[in-house]
């Protein structure tokens, strides 16, 4: 059996290692804290999934690993933010802009408005290709023809010359992978990739990207709302709340032992086919938190955890192991073993 | 999805074509044209858009007009033919002749020259000023839009035929001071449609993906912001071409116009045709005409261009239908 990319850890050296990530924006009506003290590495191959629902902070953290978050308003604050060794804190605009498109790139959640719908898909894919590549010619068209024919364009010489309006939801995403791939990276960032297409597009897409990936040896973020998405393409899971990771774990670990109470809930709101008729879908009670309004002193999610004590509402806790490579941030994860 | 790609050839996804796609959709600038894509755009203006066609065609006898206008002239435009004093049109004189003896035809047919510099000129640098504001203005944002906002507010806040006398009075008379008059009075509005186009763009999904793959800012600005502001840029230049042939009129109207002799519609209505109307109608008629069919094709034919240049819009010529 091949090792994965898990049991690879020890030897080799991560791509990108966050630690003690802070984003804050500071805007009109008070500061908002987006990200707090997000930690963790990608190795190189691996596919990190990352979970959580909208403004959890899944999107700024990785738009911040690009430096892509707009500085003011945002600030980005962090121990250590190092990609292949380098800094991506102190690092030029130049560097950064070596760097994007070429070692770490992004796929984007619609793929309607993600491409430039005045230009044809030829020029857009060319651009990236001729910044840093420097191919030209002749020799830049093959790259681009191979490449849509490498995310399973049919008559890609054709494509090139077509417009976005003239492509479906599920090609237009597989032209903004060709992209994203097309300077062989070696991070892919994929945000919310199949959240705008059809449900039998969706697949396709994880798949392609999944088999991409592991065919170019490229790392893989995959940020979510659906843990459906992630289930079958990633190695590790991350899952954030209000900000933060709070849990972290091997993809299938985290579907059979699931620690956090939120997780939990994420795997039980889940709909099953198998369920008997009529019984009425699970659903996590509460919001989370206004980042802007609410102080948060104690746990995030306490105020709609089913197991919250006086303890989780005073004191936060810290991500700490629960089991090897299984980190989890709650008080109660030894208690919390309560199946959906 | 498969493993290994095999490259395919240029030759087999030809032969392949056909059955991949129905013949609609090979239009998307995919099939191999057998026509420059300019005469591809005539062939769809002339089908699709009938009206911008009669526009376009008002447009290309203006522009033929001032090209040949020594040939198509019957007379020299400021000779006076001594004392044919508002002649009515006639073989002679097509159009008739002004108070002055002037053969009113060849009067017009130069006036296409004088209305054709004056407005592609005062156009011209009126957009580019708009644009070079809007872009950066919108892009940017923070202190410098403020900046400039409030200077263009500033302008707006002026009635234009205001700024024009004003420019005209300490410039002086001069084909070139109008086009400055011109374009100084109409470039503040057009800047803010250019910069709304540009805000609205600018946090576009499509951007932050240019920047993503690293892209620098000038790239941006030019490849993917103003390819977007083409459209209202092009509706704003057509409108504005229309809108300065009549401030032409008007400040020639007003007596600050290109200055006489040359031959100026405006002009025309304003001098003799004012006083003459009753006796010489032809004096305000054909002058009238002529400023009003030039208005008339500009507007109809941006209004097309604009349906037919942006790939968003179906019934584009390079897009699918």
């Amino acid at each position: 059996m091949m090792p994965t990319p898990m049991q690879n850890q020890q030897q080799a050296k991560p791509i990108l290692e966050v630690h003690g990530l802070i984003v804050r924006f500071t805007l009109r009506d008070g500061a908002l804290i987006a990200v707090r003290n997000v930690s963790f590495d990608l190795f190189p191959g691996e596919s990190l999934g990352v979970v959580g629902e909208s403004g959890c902070g899944k999107s700024v953290t990785f738009l911040s690993v690009m430096r892509l978050i707009p500085t003011p308003p945002g600030k980005i604050d962090a121990v250590k933010m190092r990609f292949s060794g380098m800094d991506l804190l102190d690092a030029s605009k130049r560097q950064m802009r070596r760097i994007r498109g070429n070692r770490i790139s992004m796929v984007f959640q619609d793929p309607m408005s993600s491409l430039n719908p005045v230009l044809t898909i030829g020029r857009q894919m060319r651009e990236g290709i001729q910044l840093h590549l420097g191919l030209s010619g002749r020799s830049l068209d093959d790259r681009c023809i191979e490449l849509l024919d490498k995310v399973g364009i049919s008559a890609p010489e054709m494509r090139l010359k077509s417009y976005p309006h003239q492509l479906s939801g599920g090609i237009r995403q597989r032209v903004m992978i060709a992209m994203a791939l097309s300077c062989n990276p070696s991070i892919l960032l994929a945000d919310e990739p199949t959240t705008a297409l059809d449900v039998t597009i969706q697949d396709q897409i994880l798949r392609l990207i999944r088999d991409l990936t592991r065919d170019l040896g490229t790392a893989s973020v995959l940020i979510t709302h659906n843990l459906g998405a992630v289930a079958g393409t990633t190695d590790r899971i991350m899952v954030m709340y209000a900000g933060r990771i709070v849990e972290k774990a091997p993809t299938p670990l985290l579907f059979k032992d699931p620690r956090h109470p939120y997780t939990q809930g994420l795997l039980r709101s889940i709909p099953r086919v198998d369920q008997p008729a009529g019984r009425r879908l699970y659903s996590i009670s509460g919001a989370p938190p206004d980042l802007l309004r609410e102080t948060i002193q104690g746990c995030a999610f306490a105020p709609r955890c089913p197991l919250a004590e006086e303890q989780c509402v005073a004191q936060a806790p810290s991500l700490e192991p629960f089991a090897p490579e299984h980190l989890v941030s709650c008080w109660k994860a030894a208690d919390a073993h309560q199946h959906g | 999805m498969k493993k290994q790609p095999h490259k395919r050839t240029r030759d087999t996804i030809a032969a392949l074509k056909p059955h991949y796609l129905p013949a609609s959709a090979d239009a998307g600038g995919a099939a191999p044209h057998r026509y420059h894509w300019l005469i591809d755009l005539f062939i769809q203006l002339v089908k699709t858009k009938p009206l911008g066609a009669f526009g376009g065609a008002l447009v290309l006898t203006l522009v033929l007009m001032a090209l040949a206008a020594p040939l198509i002239a019957t007379h020299d435009p400021n000779e006076m033919h001594g004392m044919q004093t508002l002649v009515p049109p006639g073989s002679d004189f097509f159009f008739g002749t002004d108070a002055l003896a002037r053969d009113l035809f060849s009067r017009i047919v130069h006036g296409a020259r004088v209305s054709l510099t004056v407005g592609l000129g005062a156009v011209g640098l009126s957009i580019f000023l708009a644009t070079v504001i809007g872009v950066l203005s919108g892009y940017f944002g923070g202190v410098l839009d403020t900046i400039l906002q409030r200077c263009v507010d500033a302008i707006m806040s002026f009635p234009w035929l205001i700024i024009m006398l004003t420019v005209m009075s300490i410039l002086g008379p001069g084909t070139g001071n109008v086009i400055l008059a011109l374009a100084l009075a109409g470039f503040a509005g057009s800047s803010r449609v250019i910069r709304s186009a540009v805000l609205a763009i600018k946090h576009s999904e499509y951007v932050l993906a240019a920047r993503s793959i690293g892209c620098r800012q000038p790239a941006i600005l030019i490849r993917h912001i103003l390819p977007n502001v083409a459209a209202p840029i092009l509706v704003l230049a057509t409108l504005g071409l229309g809108n300065a042939i009549l401030a032409e009129a008007a400040l020639s109207f007003l007596g600050y116009g290109v200055p006489p002799p040359a031959p100026s519609w405006g002009r025309m209505l304003s001098g003799d045709g004012l006083d003459h109307m009753l006796r010489g109608p032809w004096l305000v008629i054909f002058p009238g005409l002529a400023i009003s069919a030039a208005v008339f094709g500009f507007n109809m034919l941006g209004d097309a261009l604009r349906d037919l240049l942006d790939p968003r819009l179906t019934g584009g010529a390079r897009a699918n239908k």
